[in-house]
């Protein structure tokens, strides 16, 4: 059984003039896969992921997690990080990250080792009695993270996550991701605008069409299980980023209004 | 020395040279010594007053008023403007009235109101509310507004309630506006509470002040003054640095 | 369809809905103070304008009015010029404007009222302590206004305009006043009604002339049609010169 589904997902914005925004989507999502969406700008990527977080609900069609129907809330396991720093400017690092297991029923050895062990998986413990303003926009991204890893998420969502950093510290960033998803074994969907990206981390990526956003090719990597940024020097990296422009270069045009 | 170090002791020095200056202006004679106390008899006047008891009823009187005043207009400025920001067309309804609402005198409702109320606490209590109160929605709409919807969506994310929400997420991150409110709130109403006072009511320290000045009581009336200008500043002043102190944080460095 | 015929629809759509039941919520707020007071305390609507019909035609209304107006045209443009001279050089000197900025911010916060009879005591009964007063509400919301505008200008806008070859005068017209109009125009507007204030609280304090003091002795007399039709005309002549003030400003600056 799939990890996360979609069947049939179709969203519009209501108002006078309604957009079709995203779908029909169909997806499934296998349980520890590596997923990354692609496609131009304002094609709905960040409503797919919406839809499946629970944060909106699709104008039809339907959304399964673990089995269970996603209605408009985030259900249980389901961990997301955004793109704006998200960070609690009146939290201390710890406090942040502790943040993410205030609801949780857990005896108070677990919770602190838990905020301990994603403290110290994100490299932030030098860090921990800052505050988010004393840190860099990377770090900053890294304690939204840590809050999410507290609660052992077991599908993570990220919505271009790393878009407001510089190149470097995005290839880092990458590499932690990826061994988070390593050894945590969580299902990832990433959301992103940069095909290297989604080319260097995934198992598979999907890209999409311009508005309204459907998946117009699904590319398998073929990676090996404990890859990280180095096989950007693998030629199959090019032929990857490659093939993932030449399907994305004429719906992007078409997504700038311009004719191809 | 640090620059910020060097702005300090420059306004501490400008301060102490203008209050010198009016020492002297005053003891030369230049100024008429009727019109304007020497600082030095000033202070001398305000110790005097103090330690005589007449000005402690009126103290009492004034600042429970004012805390009274202060204390309805952070809670109701807060409730008015979370409801005020749930409810758009409200909002756009009332927002001219809030822009235009500093430019009336609030002032000239007091005889309205002491006709209304009596001569009692109460017109004074509700002057100050409704000289403070609008500051603090101003401020309440402005911090919630400030709100990144980001976090509204971490909110949901986290799979916070309403409560939850409102006391964990949104307030915090509409503390340092809402902190402008409370400060603006508390100067309003100190400003409303004590010109009542000084123009129709019977007791308090505005009114003890304008007492003074209409039986010629110079040293009562400048030590009265004195007093009154410096618990202002004090109070001011305190929560200048409280809230610096909670936006040090926020800001890097 | 139908829907769109009605006057409410219409109204709604020309934006004067809401302003319409604005004021009617306020008449009648104002009507259900006036009859629970029986009138004593504050005429109703109706009674009010009828009084204010009668007032306006008389000599001593238009004397009182003059009288404030006199005192606030010149408190306004004295606390306008030198709010605005003074809020420049703070601004332009960085060193200057944060010695001071705080100085003038807690004279801001404290309550100028207590220090009204030193200003009778300098400047005597007459019109100069109205004055002198009204400027000491007014100059400082100017001066801050102006020193914020000038200090929060976003340094690439003169390097702008000089990568643009702008002379001094040019960058002075097309980029740095209208840059910091909108703010100024907001200080403008509370010196406005601060320096309103001042006067009024001068004259309802101590004068023998203006609004303010008719106020005053109306309340003395007993005269509740006097007191309420002043309040009146008071608030209608401060909504109503803010609301021009807005929209002048919302002309020139789009953005304010």
């Amino acid at each position: 059984m799939p990890h996360a589904t979609l069947r049939g997902v179709v969203r519009r914005f209501g108002g006078k003039q309604p957009v079709h925004a995203l779908g029909p989507i169909d997806l499934d999502l296998a349980e520890g896969e590596f997923f990354s969406v692609v496609g131009p700008s304002g094609c709905g990527k960040s409503t797919l992921l919406d839809v499946l977080a629970g944060l909106g609900r699709p104008t039809e069609g339907s959304v399964r997690f673990e089995g269970r129907p996603v209605l408009g809330e985030v259900p249980e396991g389901v961990g997301v990080v955004f793109q704006e720093d998200s960070s609690f400017p009146w939290l201390t690092v710890r406090d942040n990250v502790g943040f993410g297991l205030r609801r949780a029923v857990l005896p108070q050895a677990e919770i602190h080792s838990r905020i301990e062990h994603a403290i110290h998986f994100m490299g932030l413990a030098q860090f921990s009695a800052h505050y988010p303003a004393q840190l860099s926009g990377g770090m900053r991204q890294r304690v939204c993270i840590a809050r999410t890893l507290v609660q052992k998420p077991r599908l993570i969502l990220l919505d271009e996550p790393f878009g407001a950093l510089d190149q470097q510290t995005r290839l880092l960033m990458g590499d932690e991701l990826l061994r988070l998803w390593r050894e945590t074994g969580t299902t990832v969907l990433l959301i992103t605008h940069a095909l290297d990206e989604a080319a260097m981390l995934s198992d598979r990526v999907g890209v999409m069409s311009a508005r309204p956003g459907r998946f117009i090719d699904l590319v398998e990597t073929g990676w090996p299980r404990d890859r990280d940024s180095r096989v950007v020097s693998d030629p199959h990296f090019g032929e990857l980023t490659a093939r993932l422009w030449t399907s994305l270069r004429a719906e992007s045009m078409r997504a700038m209004g311009r004719s191809i | 020395m640090s620059r910020s170090a060097a702005v300090f002791g420059v306004r501490v020095l400008l301060v102490a040279s203008l209050v010198m200056l009016l020492e002297l202006l005053c003891r030369t004679g230049i100024v008429n010594a009727m019109s304007i106390l020497p600082p030095s008899e000033m202070v001398a006047a305000m110790m005097t007053v103090l330690a005589s008891g007449d000005a402690t009823e009126a103290m009492f009187r004034t600042f429970s008023t004012v805390g009274a005043a202060f204390a309805l207009s952070v809670a109701l400025g807060i409730l008015m403007g979370a409801l005020i920001h749930d409810l758009p067309r409200l909002r756009r309804a009332i927002d001219p009235v809030l822009a235009s609402y500093y430019s009336v005198p609030t002032f000239v409702f007091y005889p309205l109101l002491v006709a209304l109320l009596g001569l009692s606490m109460a017109p004074l209590v509700l002057l100050g509310v409704m000289s403070a109160t609008p500051a603090m929605v101003v401020s309440t709409l402005a911090g919630l507004d400030s709100v990144a919807p980001v976090l509204r969506r971490v909110a949901r994310v986290q799979r916070l309630g309403p409560v939850r929400t409102l006391l964990n997420v949104v307030l915090p991150a509409a503390a340092p506006a809402l902190f402008g409110g409370v400060k603006l709130a508390l100067s309003y109403a100190l400003i409303g509470v004590i010109a009542g006072e000084f123009i129709l009511s019977g007791s308090g320290l505005g009114y003890a002040i304008s007492f003074a000045y209409q039986s010629f009581d110079n040293s009562a009336m400048y030590g009265l003054m004195l007093f009154v200008l410096l618990v202002a500043m004090t109070a001011n002043g305190l929560l200048y640095v409280w809230e610096g102190r909670l936006a040090r944080r926020r800001q890097p460095g | 369809m139908s829907a769109f015929s009605t006057p409410t629809a219409r109204l709604q759509r020309t934006g004067l809905l809401d302003p319409l039941l604005l004021t009617a919520t306020a008449l009648l707020l104002w009507q259900a103070v006036g009859s629970w007071t029986d009138g004593v305390a504050v005429t109703g609507p109706a009674a009010t304008f009828a009084y204010a019909g009668q007032l306006l035609l008389t000599s001593r209304f238009w004397e009182s009015v003059g009288a404030t107006a006199g005192a606030f045209a010149m408190a306004f443009s004295l606390s306008a010029v030198a709010g605005l001279l003074l809020g420049l050089v703070l601004g332009l000197r960085r060193f200057a404007g944060d010695v001071a900025e705080p100085l003038l911010a807690g004279f801001y916060t404290i309550p100028k009222v207590t220090l009204y009879p030193v200003v009778l005591l300098v400047f005597g009964l007459g019109i100069g302590a109205k004055v002198a007063f009204g400027v000491m509400h007014g100059l400082v919301p100017v001066t801050l206004f102006t020193v914020a505008a000038i200090k929060t200008l976003p340094p690439v806008l003169p390097r702008t305009a000089r990568a643009l070859r702008l002379s001094p005068a040019q960058t002075m017209r097309w980029v740095l006043v209208p840059a910091c109009v909108p703010q100024i125009v907001a200080g403008l507007r509370l010196g406005f009604s601060l320096s309103l204030l001042g006067v009024l609280i001068g004259e309802m304090f101590s004068s023998q002339r203006g609004l303010g003091f008719l106020l005053v002795s109306g309340l003395a007399q007993n005269n509740v049609k006097l007191s309420t039709t002043i309040v009146l005309v008071i608030v209608v002549f401060a909504i109503a010169s803010n609301t021009a003030i807005l929209r002048l400003s919302r002309r020139f600056a789009p953005s304010a």
